[in-house]
């Protein structure tokens, strides 16, 4: 019983990054109906950035927000320069620009920074560890917890109680009425791309912090972020957080119960046999009927 | 010619790729007028309102609106100079509530006072949509939709109304209140250009009126001459 609590505190608090990753994916899709296969690379930058700031010794909530900032920006000049012009083109060339934004990430990166492996500085987040009930609990865990919860209450409230959210959520539903409205659609998607790309930023500051920083991090919580969001419904961002957590938790107990080799071909297990029983996914809705 | 019109488009061309939409167009609307365009199917008519909401963009020609040149002006900018639409099939946002649906037809709007003063006003204008203001509106009826997107269009403070096909779909006891809604918001000093295939109504409530075939504009008139046309009766109005 404690085993299984423990596997799925593990679980909650892995999940919740792939929930900060899910959330971008499902944004940018709800949007403009595209992949964004470089969100996974954004996470590197994050990373990256963070590890930078930390690395001079800024604490934890500086470094958090300047690798926020830096790849809100990045997210808004990916989109400009990547993929507005072949968006209205048709999705296949926004899709295979976006790979290529990607490979282009991954290999800057690698070409400026090198391929070694790195790691946060120990001092950033000196390791204590709680005892629950038998259920080891690390100040990491917290950390991620926490920091997810923060910042998905802040975009909670962003789409539901802000006029730019009232914007976001009509565009994704429709665009063409949404200019109607006097609504900027170019300014929308460039906001989302803003707010999603943020969030991908804390999760690879997570991430790096919980695993290692290095410039292809980003492809395998990307790939398990992106499952995450179509697990959910792709374009719902209850259904991401709810994705990325079942996900984490699905990968703990996976790997808890003797199958860590198998833990990601699960995750893409699930993926197919979710796509198979519900193609919509947990909390999507079809196409919705317009009268 | 006296006072300039206030819309005004002039020889206006549109291309889809290689569709000729709209092959120069002539039309004007004056201040305080209905004006309706009628035409069958594919004829132009919803490509003529897209175009002057700028929507989409015309290949060549010009759009005025107040004496002022709005042809190249984006969509979002439109709407503030005072052009609302109402578009084809109505286009809520069903995944909104009622009254998100209308505050975002306020969304240029900064001031409180008056979106408060015009909220009320089409609530009282529409009873029913104040009945389910917390409402999604993907599950009002079709009227109820229309009712909708005519009082979001009317949260923009327009000084033009374009109506594209608000009676397609509607019960006939429903389309007559519509059109009635119409004649109301015209007479608050509303400006309409509306587009119709019901050519009766359309005809009934307009001052003037252009028939558009295959994009280009083969009659206007005074839209009571219009409905005595023969041509027009017999291609219209159902002999």
């Amino acid at each position: 019983m404690q085993d299984l609590l423990q596997q799925l505190l593990n679980g909650l608090s892995q999940g919740s990054i792939y929930a900060l990753i899910a959330v971008g994916y499902t944004m940018i899709y709800g949007i403009i109906q595209l992949i964004n296969f470089a969100h996974g690379d954004v996470i590197m930058v994050g990373a990256y950035v963070a590890l930078g700031a930390a690395l001079m010794g800024f604490g934890f909530i500086p470094s958090l927000i300047l690798a926020m900032i830096t790849c809100a920006i990045l997210g808004v000049v990916i989109e400009r320069v990547a993929y507005r012009k072949v968006r209205p083109v048709s999705r296949l060339a926004a899709l295979t620009s976006a790979i290529g934004v990607s490979l282009f990430l991954q290999y800057t990166m690698m070409y400026f920074l090198g391929a070694d492996i790195r790691s946060f500085p120990a001092d950033i987040l000196p390791e204590r560890t709680y005892t629950l009930g038998g259920v080891i609990v690390t100040n990491k865990d917290l950390l991620v917890l926490g920091t997810t919860l923060v910042l998905v209450i802040i975009l909670q409230f962003i789409i539901f109680r802000t006029r730019t959210g009232k914007a976001m959520r009509a565009v994704s539903f429709d665009g063409q009425a949404a200019q109607l409205m006097g609504i900027n659609v170019n300014y929308t998607v460039a906001f989302t791309f803003f707010i999603g790309s943020a969030m991908a930023a804390a999760a690879g500051m997570l991430y790096g912090i919980c695993f290692n920083v290095q410039p292809l991090m980003g492809l395998m919580p990307g790939l398990k972020a992106f499952i995450a969001a179509v697990l959910g419904g792709i374009g719902s961002v209850p259904g991401a957080m709810l994705g990325g957590i079942l996900l984490g938790m699905t990968e703990s107990l996976v790997a808890a119960f003797g199958g860590s080799m198998y833990r990601d071909a699960v995750a893409f297990i699930i993926l197919i046999l979710i796509l198979l029983i519900r193609p919509t996914g947990l909390l999507g809705k079809g196409v919705q009927e317009k009268v | 010619m006296g006072v300039a019109p206030l819309l005004d488009l002039e020889d206006l061309n549109v291309h889809y790729g290689a569709i000729w939409a709209l092959k120069g167009i002539n039309l004007t609307v004056g201040e305080g007028e209905i004006v309706s365009l009628i035409g069958a199917n594919g004829a132009g008519k919803s490509t003529t309102l897209r175009a002057i909401s700028g929507v989409i963009k015309a290949s060549s020609g010009g759009i005025s609106f107040q004496g002022e040149d709005i042809t190249k002006v984006p969509a979002h900018d439109v709407v503030k100079m005072g052009i609302a639409q109402v578009p084809e099939g109505r286009r809520v946002f069903a995944n909104l509530s009622v009254l998100e649906n209308l505050e975002l037809g306020a969304y240029i709007r900064k001031d409180t006072k008056g979106i408060k003063q015009d909220l009320d006003d089409v609530l009282d204008r529409f009873p029913r949509l104040q009945e389910r203001i917390g409402q999604v509106a993907g599950t009002l009826s079709g009227g109820e939709q229309q009712m909708l997107a005519i009082g979001r269009a009317l949260m923009t403070r327009p000084k033009l109304m374009l109506l594209d096909e608000p009676s397609m779909g509607l019960a006939p006891l429903l389309v007559k209140e519509i059109f009635s809604i119409i004649e109301e918001i015209n007479q608050e000093g509303t400006t309409i250009l509306l587009v119709e295939q019901n050519a009766r109504m359309a005809l009934q409530v307009a001052s003037r009126a252009y028939v558009l075939e295959t994009g280009r504009i083969v009659l206007d008139g005074p839209a009571k001459e219009l409905a005595q046309n023969e041509d027009v009766k017999k291609a219209y109005l159902g002999g």
